[in-house]
Protein backbone atom coordinates (compact mmCIF):
# COMPACT_ATOMS: atom_id res chain seq x y z
CA UNK A 1 0.00 0.00 0.00
CA UNK A 2 2.92 2.32 1.13
CA UNK A 3 4.99 1.55 -1.90
CA UNK A 4 1.57 2.18 -4.23
CA UNK A 5 1.33 5.31 -2.81
CA UNK A 6 4.99 6.39 -2.88
CA UNK A 7 4.76 5.35 -6.53
CA UNK A 8 1.30 7.03 -7.30
CA UNK A 9 2.76 10.76 -5.57
CA UNK A 10 6.29 10.41 -7.69
CA UNK A 11 4.10 9.82 -10.77
CA UNK A 12 1.85 13.05 -9.74
CA UNK A 13 4.98 15.27 -8.67
CA UNK A 14 6.81 14.38 -12.44
CA UNK A 15 4.00 15.13 -14.63
CA UNK A 16 3.68 18.46 -12.48
CA UNK A 17 6.87 19.32 -12.87
CA UNK A 18 6.96 18.36 -16.45
CA UNK A 19 4.18 21.24 -16.71
CA UNK A 20 6.21 24.06 -14.87
CA UNK A 21 7.81 25.03 -18.39
CA UNK A 22 4.23 26.49 -18.61
CA UNK A 23 4.14 28.63 -16.01
CA UNK A 24 5.61 32.52 -15.50
CA UNK A 25 8.90 32.92 -13.96
CA UNK A 26 8.65 34.36 -10.55
CA UNK A 27 7.96 38.06 -10.06
CA UNK A 28 7.28 37.86 -13.67
CA UNK A 29 5.49 41.51 -14.26
CA UNK A 30 4.49 40.66 -17.99
CA UNK A 31 2.72 37.13 -16.71
CA UNK A 32 -0.78 37.07 -18.20
CA UNK A 33 -2.32 37.09 -14.54
CA UNK A 34 -0.52 40.55 -14.13
CA UNK A 35 -1.52 41.91 -17.20
CA UNK A 36 -5.03 41.80 -17.38
CA UNK A 37 -7.22 42.59 -14.45
CA UNK A 38 -4.25 43.95 -11.80
CA UNK A 39 -4.11 47.02 -12.82
CA UNK A 40 -7.70 48.03 -13.03
CA UNK A 41 -7.79 46.64 -9.40
CA UNK A 42 -4.74 48.82 -8.55
CA UNK A 43 -5.55 52.37 -10.33
CA UNK A 44 -9.18 52.31 -9.60
CA UNK A 45 -9.44 51.33 -5.81
CA UNK A 46 -8.40 54.51 -4.62
CA UNK A 47 -10.75 57.30 -6.63
CA UNK A 48 -13.75 54.50 -6.75
CA UNK A 49 -13.88 53.64 -3.13
CA UNK A 50 -11.24 55.40 -1.03
CA UNK A 51 -9.45 53.12 0.02
CA UNK A 52 -5.85 52.43 -0.16
CA UNK A 53 -5.42 48.81 0.42
CA UNK A 54 -6.08 47.06 -2.69
CA UNK A 55 -6.30 43.89 -1.16
CA UNK A 56 -9.49 45.44 1.52
CA UNK A 57 -10.85 46.97 -1.70
CA UNK A 58 -11.58 43.84 -3.83
CA UNK A 59 -12.00 41.30 -0.64
CA UNK A 60 -14.91 44.03 0.46
CA UNK A 61 -16.23 45.38 -2.90
CA UNK A 62 -15.04 44.24 -6.19
CA UNK A 63 -15.33 40.68 -4.88
CA UNK A 64 -18.29 41.03 -2.48
CA UNK A 65 -20.17 38.11 -3.35
CA UNK A 66 -17.10 35.74 -3.18
CA UNK A 67 -16.39 37.08 0.38
CA UNK A 68 -20.39 36.97 1.35
CA UNK A 69 -20.21 33.28 1.02
CA UNK A 70 -17.19 32.39 2.28
CA UNK A 71 -18.30 33.88 5.20
CA UNK A 72 -21.62 32.16 5.09
CA UNK A 73 -19.06 28.69 4.88
CA UNK A 74 -17.67 29.63 7.83
CA UNK A 75 -20.65 29.80 9.47
CA UNK A 76 -21.71 26.38 8.15
CA UNK A 77 -18.26 24.84 9.42
CA UNK A 78 -19.05 26.31 13.00
CA UNK A 79 -22.85 24.98 13.00
CA UNK A 80 -21.91 21.34 11.35
CA UNK A 81 -19.40 21.33 14.11
CA UNK A 82 -21.98 21.84 16.15
CA UNK A 83 -24.49 19.29 15.03
CA UNK A 84 -21.52 16.55 14.64
CA UNK A 85 -20.25 16.96 18.44
CA UNK A 86 -22.90 18.31 19.99
CA UNK A 87 -26.74 18.09 18.70
CA UNK A 88 -26.10 14.30 17.74
CA UNK A 89 -24.34 13.06 20.54
CA UNK A 90 -25.74 9.74 22.14
CA UNK A 91 -27.36 10.05 25.47
CA UNK A 92 -26.51 7.92 28.56
CA UNK A 93 -22.78 8.96 28.68
CA UNK A 94 -21.03 8.21 32.04
CA UNK A 95 -20.12 11.61 33.15
CA UNK A 96 -19.20 12.64 36.58
CA UNK A 97 -18.37 16.18 38.21
CA UNK A 98 -15.82 17.31 40.21
CA UNK A 99 -16.62 19.83 43.58
CA UNK A 100 -13.66 21.08 45.80
CA UNK A 101 -15.51 21.93 49.52
CA UNK A 102 -13.54 25.14 50.07
CA UNK A 103 -12.78 24.95 53.49
CA UNK A 104 -11.88 21.65 54.02
CA UNK A 105 -10.19 21.17 50.33
CA UNK A 106 -12.31 17.47 50.26
CA UNK A 107 -13.28 16.74 46.60
CA UNK A 108 -16.45 15.18 45.71
CA UNK A 109 -17.98 13.18 42.54
CA UNK A 110 -21.09 12.92 41.54
CA UNK A 111 -22.64 11.37 38.73
CA UNK A 112 -23.99 13.12 35.37
CA UNK A 113 -27.19 14.18 36.39
CA UNK A 114 -27.06 15.12 40.11
CA UNK A 115 -24.96 18.60 40.58
CA UNK A 116 -24.31 20.76 43.39
CA UNK A 117 -25.96 24.49 42.42
CA UNK A 118 -24.05 26.86 41.14
CA UNK A 119 -25.44 28.97 43.95
CA UNK A 120 -23.53 27.07 47.13
CA UNK A 121 -20.76 29.32 47.55
CA UNK A 122 -18.69 26.79 49.77
CA UNK A 123 -18.52 24.36 46.75
CA UNK A 124 -16.65 25.07 43.12
CA UNK A 125 -17.04 23.37 40.39
CA UNK A 126 -13.25 21.57 39.37
CA UNK A 127 -11.89 20.13 35.77
CA UNK A 128 -11.91 16.42 35.85
CA UNK A 129 -7.94 16.43 35.21
CA UNK A 130 -7.58 19.73 37.01
CA UNK A 131 -4.06 20.51 38.27
CA UNK A 132 -2.91 23.68 40.10
CA UNK A 133 -3.41 26.63 38.52
CA UNK A 134 -0.28 28.79 38.20
CA UNK A 135 -1.18 32.15 39.75
CA UNK A 136 1.46 33.78 37.55
CA UNK A 137 0.40 32.51 33.95
CA UNK A 138 -3.50 33.14 34.72
CA UNK A 139 -2.88 36.89 36.02
CA UNK A 140 -0.31 37.96 32.87
CA UNK A 141 -2.99 35.90 30.07
CA UNK A 142 -6.27 37.63 31.34
CA UNK A 143 -3.75 41.29 31.59
CA UNK A 144 -3.15 40.54 27.55
CA UNK A 145 -6.85 39.88 26.98
CA UNK A 146 -7.84 43.79 26.63
CA UNK A 147 -4.52 44.65 24.59
CA UNK A 148 -5.42 41.90 22.29
CA UNK A 149 -9.01 42.73 21.82
CA UNK A 150 -8.53 46.42 21.34
CA UNK A 151 -5.65 45.13 18.59
CA UNK A 152 -8.00 43.60 17.53
CA UNK A 153 -10.80 46.20 16.86
CA UNK A 154 -8.08 48.55 15.26
CA UNK A 155 -6.85 45.96 12.79
CA UNK A 156 -11.00 45.75 11.82
CA UNK A 157 -11.04 49.50 11.66
CA UNK A 158 -7.85 49.99 9.82
CA UNK A 159 -8.27 47.17 7.35
CA UNK A 160 -8.34 49.73 4.43
CA UNK A 161 -5.80 51.60 5.20
CA UNK A 162 -2.94 48.37 6.97
CA UNK A 163 -2.65 45.29 6.22
CA UNK A 164 -6.04 43.16 8.44
CA UNK A 165 -9.19 43.40 8.05
CA UNK A 166 -12.64 41.44 9.32
CA UNK A 167 -10.79 38.12 9.22
CA UNK A 168 -7.87 38.65 11.09
CA UNK A 169 -9.27 40.91 13.36
CA UNK A 170 -12.05 38.25 13.76
CA UNK A 171 -9.37 35.55 14.78
CA UNK A 172 -7.38 37.93 17.49
CA UNK A 173 -11.13 38.46 18.86
CA UNK A 174 -11.34 34.79 19.16
CA UNK A 175 -8.00 34.23 19.88
CA UNK A 176 -8.08 36.34 23.24
CA UNK A 177 -11.24 34.22 23.89
CA UNK A 178 -8.91 31.29 23.55
CA UNK A 179 -6.74 32.49 25.62
CA UNK A 180 -9.19 32.74 28.76
CA UNK A 181 -10.02 29.36 27.95
CA UNK A 182 -6.40 28.21 28.24
CA UNK A 183 -5.34 30.08 31.37
CA UNK A 184 -8.41 29.98 32.87
CA UNK A 185 -10.84 27.35 32.58
CA UNK A 186 -13.58 26.39 29.64
CA UNK A 187 -16.79 27.57 31.84
CA UNK A 188 -15.51 31.31 32.54
CA UNK A 189 -15.66 31.43 28.36
CA UNK A 190 -18.28 29.80 28.19
CA UNK A 191 -19.90 32.95 31.02
CA UNK A 192 -18.47 35.63 28.95
CA UNK A 193 -19.86 34.24 25.44
CA UNK A 194 -22.10 31.71 25.91
CA UNK A 195 -23.33 29.00 23.09
CA UNK A 196 -26.46 30.62 22.25
CA UNK A 197 -25.02 34.34 22.35
CA UNK A 198 -22.18 32.97 19.89
CA UNK A 199 -24.26 31.13 17.19
CA UNK A 200 -26.60 34.41 17.56
CA UNK A 201 -23.97 36.36 16.78
CA UNK A 202 -21.85 34.29 13.83
CA UNK A 203 -25.65 34.19 11.73
CA UNK A 204 -25.80 38.34 12.99
CA UNK A 205 -22.54 38.78 10.75
CA UNK A 206 -23.71 36.97 7.86
CA UNK A 207 -26.68 38.80 8.16
CA UNK A 208 -25.55 42.13 8.39
CA UNK A 209 -23.09 40.96 5.35
CA UNK A 210 -26.25 39.74 3.40
CA UNK A 211 -28.32 42.97 4.42
CA UNK A 212 -26.05 45.41 3.66
CA UNK A 213 -25.87 44.30 0.46
CA UNK A 214 -29.95 43.70 0.25
CA UNK A 215 -30.50 47.10 1.23
CA UNK A 216 -29.33 48.62 -1.61
CA UNK A 217 -31.58 47.23 -3.86
CA UNK A 218 -34.14 49.48 -1.75
CA UNK A 219 -31.48 52.84 -2.99
CA UNK A 220 -31.72 52.10 -6.03
CA UNK A 221 -28.46 50.10 -6.77
CA UNK A 222 -27.25 46.55 -7.30
CA UNK A 223 -27.14 43.61 -4.43
CA UNK A 224 -23.66 44.35 -2.81
CA UNK A 225 -23.16 48.05 -4.41
CA UNK A 226 -22.43 50.02 -1.22
CA UNK A 227 -22.14 53.20 -3.88
CA UNK A 228 -26.05 53.48 -3.64
CA UNK A 229 -25.56 54.29 -0.13
CA UNK A 230 -24.16 57.62 -1.24
CA UNK A 231 -27.39 59.63 -0.43
CA UNK A 232 -27.90 57.66 3.03
CA UNK A 233 -24.35 58.77 3.96
CA UNK A 234 -24.55 62.58 3.04
CA UNK A 235 -21.12 61.40 1.03
CA UNK A 236 -19.77 61.29 -2.41
CA UNK A 237 -19.87 57.65 -4.33
CA UNK A 238 -16.85 56.93 -3.20
CA UNK A 239 -16.45 57.58 0.39
CA UNK A 240 -20.30 55.47 0.84
CA UNK A 241 -17.97 52.59 -0.70
CA UNK A 242 -15.81 52.70 1.40
CA UNK A 243 -18.53 53.21 4.53
CA UNK A 244 -19.92 50.27 2.91
CA UNK A 245 -16.37 47.89 3.07
CA UNK A 246 -16.13 48.75 6.84
CA UNK A 247 -19.43 47.33 7.75
CA UNK A 248 -19.40 43.86 6.27
CA UNK A 249 -15.57 43.66 7.30
CA UNK A 250 -17.96 44.26 11.06
CA UNK A 251 -20.18 41.47 9.53
CA UNK A 252 -17.37 39.01 8.64
CA UNK A 253 -15.34 40.06 12.33
CA UNK A 254 -18.44 38.85 14.03
CA UNK A 255 -18.68 35.64 12.07
CA UNK A 256 -14.94 34.29 12.30
CA UNK A 257 -14.80 35.39 16.18
CA UNK A 258 -17.84 33.14 17.08
CA UNK A 259 -17.55 30.63 14.62
CA UNK A 260 -14.21 29.92 16.12
CA UNK A 261 -14.66 30.47 19.63
CA UNK A 262 -17.96 27.90 18.93
CA UNK A 263 -15.49 25.23 17.71
CA UNK A 264 -12.75 25.73 20.30
CA UNK A 265 -14.98 24.82 22.86
CA UNK A 266 -16.80 21.90 21.22
CA UNK A 267 -13.11 20.46 20.11
CA UNK A 268 -11.64 21.02 23.16
CA UNK A 269 -14.58 19.92 25.83
CA UNK A 270 -15.60 16.63 23.53
CA UNK A 271 -18.82 18.39 22.73
CA UNK A 272 -19.99 18.71 26.21
CA UNK A 273 -19.00 22.35 27.01
CA UNK A 274 -18.13 21.25 30.16
CA UNK A 275 -14.75 21.22 30.89
CA UNK A 276 -11.78 22.60 28.44
CA UNK A 277 -8.11 22.08 28.04
CA UNK B 1 13.84 39.85 -1.24
CA UNK B 2 17.14 37.80 -1.42
CA UNK B 3 17.10 35.11 -3.84
CA UNK B 4 19.05 32.61 -1.27
CA UNK B 5 16.98 33.84 1.60
CA UNK B 6 13.65 32.25 -0.48
CA UNK B 7 15.42 29.21 -1.63
CA UNK B 8 16.31 28.56 2.62
CA UNK B 9 12.89 29.68 3.85
CA UNK B 10 11.47 27.10 0.87
CA UNK B 11 13.89 24.66 2.23
CA UNK B 12 12.54 25.10 5.79
CA UNK B 13 9.22 24.79 4.97
CA UNK B 14 9.61 21.27 3.01
CA UNK B 15 11.48 20.36 6.09
CA UNK B 16 8.58 20.83 8.21
CA UNK B 17 6.37 19.38 6.49
CA UNK B 18 8.04 16.12 6.08
CA UNK B 19 8.82 16.21 9.50
CA UNK B 20 5.41 16.79 10.83
CA UNK B 21 4.05 14.12 9.14
CA UNK B 22 6.48 11.72 9.80
CA UNK B 23 7.06 12.23 13.96
CA UNK B 24 5.36 9.17 15.50
CA UNK B 25 4.42 11.65 18.66
CA UNK B 26 1.09 13.66 17.48
CA UNK B 27 1.52 16.06 20.02
CA UNK B 28 4.64 16.73 18.24
CA UNK B 29 3.35 16.44 14.63
CA UNK B 30 0.19 19.40 16.01
CA UNK B 31 3.06 21.42 17.60
CA UNK B 32 5.77 20.65 14.19
CA UNK B 33 2.66 21.77 11.97
CA UNK B 34 2.43 25.06 13.87
CA UNK B 35 6.28 25.88 13.28
CA UNK B 36 5.45 25.04 9.01
CA UNK B 37 2.80 27.77 8.65
CA UNK B 38 4.99 30.47 10.56
CA UNK B 39 7.45 29.64 7.86
CA UNK B 40 4.48 29.85 5.20
CA UNK B 41 3.90 33.31 6.76
CA UNK B 42 7.52 34.46 6.17
CA UNK B 43 7.50 33.14 2.55
CA UNK B 44 4.40 34.53 1.99
CA UNK B 45 5.73 38.29 3.65
CA UNK B 46 8.42 37.52 1.06
CA UNK B 47 6.54 37.45 -1.70
CA UNK B 48 5.13 41.52 -1.03
CA UNK B 49 1.56 39.49 0.29
CA UNK B 50 1.14 40.58 3.69
CA UNK B 51 -2.55 40.18 3.99
CA UNK B 52 -2.09 36.54 3.29
CA UNK B 53 0.71 36.39 5.75
CA UNK B 54 -1.05 37.96 8.82
CA UNK B 55 -3.90 35.95 8.56
CA UNK B 56 -1.69 32.59 8.37
CA UNK B 57 0.37 34.07 11.33
CA UNK B 58 -2.99 34.49 13.05
CA UNK B 59 -4.94 31.30 11.72
CA UNK B 60 -2.42 28.81 10.73
CA UNK B 61 0.24 29.11 13.58
CA UNK B 62 -2.12 30.41 16.24
CA UNK B 63 -5.94 29.08 15.96
CA UNK B 64 -4.97 25.72 14.03
CA UNK B 65 -2.47 24.82 16.33
CA UNK B 66 -4.74 25.28 19.82
CA UNK B 67 -7.58 23.32 17.72
CA UNK B 68 -4.78 19.88 16.97
CA UNK B 69 -3.56 20.05 20.39
CA UNK B 70 -7.20 19.98 21.72
CA UNK B 71 -7.84 17.31 19.55
CA UNK B 72 -5.54 15.24 20.33
CA UNK B 73 -5.41 15.77 24.22
CA UNK B 74 -9.28 14.69 23.77
CA UNK B 75 -8.59 11.50 21.51
CA UNK B 76 -4.74 9.94 22.11
CA UNK B 77 -1.22 10.69 21.36
CA UNK B 78 -0.25 7.39 19.88
CA UNK B 79 0.42 6.74 16.54
CA UNK B 80 1.77 3.68 14.47
CA UNK B 81 3.44 5.88 11.26
CA UNK C 1 23.12 23.22 -20.58
CA UNK C 2 23.30 26.47 -19.64
CA UNK C 3 19.90 27.78 -20.68
CA UNK C 4 18.50 24.44 -18.98
CA UNK C 5 20.22 25.77 -15.39
CA UNK C 6 18.86 29.10 -15.82
CA UNK C 7 15.03 27.75 -16.64
CA UNK C 8 15.79 25.80 -13.75
CA UNK C 9 16.55 28.65 -11.72
CA UNK C 10 13.71 30.98 -13.35
CA UNK C 11 11.14 27.93 -11.70
CA UNK C 12 12.67 26.55 -9.04
CA UNK C 13 9.93 27.15 -6.76
CA UNK C 14 7.31 25.75 -8.82
CA UNK C 15 9.15 22.55 -7.97
CA UNK C 16 9.13 23.22 -4.16
CA UNK C 17 5.55 23.72 -4.18
CA UNK C 18 5.37 20.52 -6.47
CA UNK C 19 7.24 18.60 -3.79
CA UNK C 20 5.05 20.06 -0.36
CA UNK C 21 1.93 19.18 -2.35
CA UNK C 22 3.31 15.53 -2.82
CA UNK C 23 3.97 15.90 0.60
CA UNK C 24 0.67 15.96 1.63
CA UNK C 25 -0.86 13.96 -0.80
CA UNK C 26 1.74 11.04 0.30
CA UNK C 27 0.58 12.01 3.97
CA UNK C 28 -3.23 11.93 2.92
CA UNK C 29 -2.91 8.43 1.30
CA UNK C 30 -0.37 6.26 3.07
CA UNK C 31 -0.51 7.39 6.55
CA UNK C 32 -2.78 5.31 8.39
CA UNK C 33 -3.74 7.99 11.79
CA UNK C 34 -6.59 10.26 10.97
CA UNK C 35 -4.96 13.29 12.47
CA UNK C 36 -1.90 12.39 10.30
CA UNK C 37 -4.36 12.66 7.19
CA UNK C 38 -5.62 15.99 8.72
CA UNK C 39 -2.16 17.42 8.75
CA UNK C 40 -1.30 15.95 5.12
CA UNK C 41 -4.68 17.73 4.07
CA UNK C 42 -3.55 21.05 5.75
CA UNK C 43 -0.03 20.73 4.35
CA UNK C 44 -2.02 19.99 0.29
CA UNK C 45 -3.91 23.33 0.87
CA UNK C 46 -0.97 25.62 1.45
CA UNK C 47 1.02 24.20 -1.23
CA UNK C 48 -1.87 25.35 -3.73
CA UNK C 49 -2.24 28.72 -2.03
CA UNK C 50 1.75 29.63 -2.60
CA UNK C 51 1.73 28.63 -5.56
CA UNK C 52 -1.60 31.19 -6.27
CA UNK C 53 0.61 33.95 -4.45
CA UNK C 54 3.41 33.19 -6.51
CA UNK C 55 1.60 33.57 -9.55
CA UNK C 56 1.22 37.36 -8.28
CA UNK C 57 4.18 38.27 -7.28
CA UNK C 58 5.95 40.75 -9.27
CA UNK C 59 9.75 41.35 -9.31
CA UNK C 60 10.44 44.57 -7.07
CA UNK C 61 7.36 45.60 -6.66
CA UNK C 62 6.15 46.45 -3.17
CA UNK C 63 2.93 45.26 -1.01
CA UNK C 64 -0.63 45.83 -2.43
CA UNK C 65 -0.85 49.16 0.05
CA UNK C 66 -1.27 52.82 -1.77
CA UNK C 67 2.06 54.39 -1.56
CA UNK C 68 1.24 58.17 -1.66
CA UNK C 69 5.16 58.60 -3.09
CA UNK C 70 4.62 55.81 -6.19
CA UNK C 71 1.13 56.52 -7.09
CA UNK C 72 -0.63 54.49 -9.58
CA UNK C 73 0.47 55.36 -12.87
CA UNK C 74 2.56 52.14 -13.25
CA UNK C 75 0.78 49.03 -12.08
CA UNK C 76 4.66 46.87 -11.58
CA UNK C 77 5.23 48.75 -8.77
CA UNK C 78 2.25 47.10 -6.54
CA UNK C 79 2.05 43.36 -6.27
CA UNK C 80 -1.32 41.95 -8.13
CA UNK C 81 -4.11 42.08 -5.02
CA UNK C 82 -6.09 39.03 -6.50
CA UNK C 83 -4.58 36.08 -5.23
CA UNK C 84 -3.69 37.18 -2.22
CA UNK C 85 -8.01 38.12 -1.74
CA UNK C 86 -8.60 34.19 -2.98
CA UNK C 87 -5.96 32.66 -0.86
CA UNK C 88 -6.76 35.20 2.33
CA UNK C 89 -10.65 33.70 2.56
CA UNK C 90 -9.30 30.22 2.03
CA UNK C 91 -7.20 30.25 4.76
CA UNK C 92 -10.05 31.13 6.84
CA UNK C 93 -12.17 28.35 5.42
CA UNK C 94 -9.64 25.73 5.76
CA UNK C 95 -9.19 26.51 9.35
CA UNK C 96 -12.94 26.28 9.44
CA UNK C 97 -13.02 22.66 7.86
CA UNK C 98 -10.20 21.55 10.14
CA UNK C 99 -12.58 22.13 12.75
CA UNK C 100 -15.30 20.23 10.95
CA UNK C 101 -12.46 17.20 10.40
CA UNK C 102 -11.56 17.04 14.10
CA UNK C 103 -14.69 16.93 15.28
CA UNK C 104 -15.34 13.79 12.76
CA UNK C 105 -12.30 12.24 14.51
CA UNK C 106 -13.18 13.19 17.38
CA UNK C 107 -16.20 11.02 17.25
CA UNK C 108 -14.66 7.95 15.36
CA UNK C 109 -12.16 8.02 18.43
CA UNK C 110 -15.76 8.00 20.75
CA UNK C 111 -16.77 4.76 19.23
CA UNK C 112 -13.89 3.19 18.28
CA UNK C 113 -11.28 4.00 20.78
CA UNK C 114 -8.61 4.25 18.12
CA UNK C 115 -7.74 6.65 15.39
CA UNK C 116 -5.49 4.06 13.34
CA UNK C 117 -7.88 3.52 10.00
CA UNK C 118 -6.26 -0.03 9.59
CA UNK C 119 -8.00 -0.84 13.56
CA UNK C 120 -11.28 0.58 12.76
CA UNK C 121 -11.71 -1.17 9.31
CA UNK C 122 -10.79 -4.66 10.86
CA UNK C 123 -13.42 -3.73 13.66
CA UNK C 124 -16.04 -2.79 11.06
CA UNK C 125 -15.23 -6.41 9.84
CA UNK C 126 -15.75 -8.00 12.76
CA UNK C 127 -18.79 -6.32 13.45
Amino acid sequence: MKRLALFTVILAGVLFAATASEFPRLGDPDSAPSRHLSPAYIQGSLPQTHTPNFVTAVLGDYRGFDTMFETAVVFLAGMSCFFILRALRRRGLTEVYYYRHKPTGVVLAMLAPRRISPRTSCFERIDADWTPQDMVVETMCLFMVPFIQVFALYVIAHGHYSPGGGFQGGVLLAASFILVGLSRDLRTVESLLTEKTAILTAAAGVCLYAGTGLLALFFGGNFLDYGAYASFFGAAVPAARSMGILIVEIGVALTVMATLVTIYKLVSSRGTVEEGL
Amino acid sequence: MILEIKIAMLVLVIVCAVASITIKDLLGAAVVFGTYSFMMCLLWVSMAAVDVAFTEATIGAGISTVLMIAAVFRTTRRTKD
Amino acid sequence: MHELLAEFGNKFHYYGYFAIMMIGLYAMIAKTNLLKKCIGLGIFQTAIMLFYVSIGAKEGAGIPILDPAVGTADPAAYANPLPHVLMLTAIVVSVATLGVALALVQNIHRDHGTLEEDEILQRLRGK
